[in-house]
């Protein structure tokens, strides 16, 4: 069966986790810009971690059900109802056949992740069902959502099948997803970061105007990259030949502006590489939006790899943790 | 001689590494490609991608799956196993070198509705159009890196004299198939996009295909030639566009 698009909002694709393995063919890895909340989305109604969801970008969505998924929804501090009752993020739903899913422009942050049991049955296109925008492949014709639009799903799966007949008569499950993980957005995110590979060739006012300094995001953001406004960071040296660059990467073009980069970028970049925001932290690079204001903190590698395999950890209680309720 | 001594590896972020070459030159593709293969060849466990550009090989993990034995960092223990993987570089063994390889040919129209910038390109070179196309077509590129969008290859091997700077402005949309050329190399738009390069041809070949495998017709390595055609042929070659590739794989 399948969902109706009434109104697609401002922009909303189909992702999943991610297309692997084409970079030197020049193709992104993209999928959910916050991974970990549509791997987390995707568990809660029963579905694996690789199946399609779709990702809201500032709400204005409206879509229409035709038979009873379990779904659910992570992302920034949104307003999201069935039937006009709210859905708290991380909290499982039924829908039943006729519903109606409204998204709102969100009050802090810039982009939700709903998970429907079944999976968006959109065709897989090189590995993966993401919606890759600039090249106009992946997902519904390579494009974001129109009105009208029907996203086919897949069948649910057993487990859901399971949740679809525990959530009666009650409809919202009784559990959740930590809220960190489900609604990760706050008003001042502070970014930790690692240094990047010419952080040495930035002069040391610049280095600290990293660390110590507010900066905010300009309207240039996209799945690519969140350009950002703030002093101006200079580095010394010639023009260097591109290197491969990955979601995190903050660079700076001679403008002074640093890009951060998100996981629809582009596979090489010339410009020096001052900074990586930590994979831990990518949720929320994901809810940054214009006028935010954003900081960051260094940390080393070492603890960058401690966080994300402590990281790791939690999540496999979470899905033990799941697994065992539906016993 | 140590192989060790002459690379250098970095971190890139916290899930991937760039090794880098100490190569002074953007055309050595041979021995990035060389360093590429010895990575994939030795399977390092966590390893997910392996990616190359110009004089860098990025290897891509997830920090979950590495092994990791001692009291030795995650970061130390994979940079160790790529530096073993790496032992072997000086040992010359060659993995893929150029003079064994078929030269792609790729089908150019110079024709004015496609060659955007011809004439720019020409000035600035003090050389009539026909002597632009003439030289384009006379040399032999090599795919330095793909990347910038999908199937886009960065070719070397640019008649010095053809060599201009990028369009003080971009274009908001170059058409796919534009055969363009910016600073000192040469390149071909594979999917529409913005570009500040100087357009002075298309070709009917696509470049990048999703339905077809591989999706992107260059990789870096391959060899390529342009020949010139006429606005018909192109037009008949754009109207049954089964690319060489393709048809190649399909028949292996």
């Amino acid at each position: 069966m399948s969902i109706h698009v009434l109104s697609p909002g401002f922009l909303t694709t189909v992702q999943d986790n991610g297309r692997g393995g084409y970079r030197n063919a020049g193709v992104a890895s993209g999928g959910a810009l916050d991974s970990y909340a549509l791997k987390i989305a995707n568990w809660l109604v029963g579905n694996d971690a690789s199946a399609a969801g779709v990702e809201v970008t500032l709400g204005g969505v409206r879509l229409r059900f035709a038979d009873a998924r379990v779904i659910t929804w992570c992302g920034g501090k949104f307003d999201v109802r069935v039937g006009g009752t709210p859905m708290s993020p991380g909290r499982p739903v039924l829908t039943r056949a006729g519903d109606e899913l409204t998204i709102q422009r969100p009050e802090i942050g810039c982009r939700a992740w709903l998970a429907i049991s079944g999976g968006v049955d959109v065709p897989s296109v090189l590995g993966s069902r993401s919606t890759d925008l600039r090249a106009k492949f992946g997902g519904v014709e390579g494009r974001a959502l129109q009105p009208n639009d029907v996203l086919q799903l897949g069948p649910n799966p057993q487990r859901s099948r399971e949740l679809i007949v525990a959530l009666e008569p009650a409809r919202e499950a009784s559990w959740f997803a930590p809220p960190e993980w489900a609604a990760p957005a706050t008003r001042a995110p502070v970014l930790r970061v690692m240094r990047g590979g010419e952080w040495l060739r930035f002069d040391p006012a610049s280095r600290e105007a990293l660390l110590r300094e507010t900066f905010t995001v300009t309207p240039h953001a996209d799945r690519m990259g969140v350009r950002l406004e703030g002093p101006a960071l200079h580095h010394r040296g010639d023009e260097l030949p591109s290197e491969p660059v990955a979601a995190g990467t903050i660079q700076v073009p001679p403008s002074g502006e640093p890009i951060l980069l998100l996981p629809d970028c582009q596979t090489i970049g010339g410009y020096p590489k001052l900074a990586h925001v930590i994979t831990v932290d990518l949720p929320l690079a994901a809810q940054l939006r214009p006028g935010d204001r954003v900081r960051f903190e260094l940390v080393r590698l070492a603890e960058a790899h401690r966080l994300l395999l402590r990281r790791e950890r939690q999540l496999a209680m979470f899905r033990l943790a799941l697994k065992m309720r539906s016993k | 001689m140590n192989a060790g001594a002459q690379i250098a590896i970095r971190p890139l972020g916290d899930s991937a590494l760039i090794v880098q070459l100490n190569s002074e030159s953007l055309d050595d593709i041979d021995e990035v490609l060389r360093v590429a293969r010895l990575l994939e060849r030795a399977a390092i466990v966590g390893v997910t991608e392996i990616t190359t550009a110009f004089t860098t090989v990025a290897v891509f993990y997830d920090p979950t799956r590495v092994v990791v034995g001692g009291n030795e960092g995650l970061f130390d223990c994979l940079e160790a196993q790529v530096r073993s993987a790496l032992a072997q570089l000086s040992t010359g063994e060659p993995v893929r070198s150029a003079s064994d390889q078929e030269v792609i040919e790729i089908p150019v129209c110079y024709d004015h509705g496609y060659a955007l910038d011809l004439t720019d390109v020409a000035a600035h070179a003090s050389l009539a159009p026909a002597e632009v196309i003439a030289l384009h077509c006379s040399a032999e590129y090599r795919v330095a890196t793909v990347g910038f969008t999908p199937g886009f290859p960065y070719l070397s091997g640019l008649p010095s004299q053809l060599a201009t700077p990028r369009r003080a402005s971009p274009r908001a949309a170059v058409p796919a198939g534009s055969v363009a050329i910016g600073g000192r190399q040469a390149g071909i738009y594979a999917v529409s996009s913005p570009g500040g390069w100087h357009v002075i041809g298309r070709t009917s070949m696509q470049l990048f295909d999703v339905t077809r495998n591989p999706a992107a017709l260059l990789r870096a390595g391959d060899r390529v030639r342009f020949r010139c055609i006429t606005a018909a042929e192109f037009h008949a070659a754009a109207a049954d566009s089964l690319p060489e590739r393709a048809q190649a794989t399909a028949n292996k």
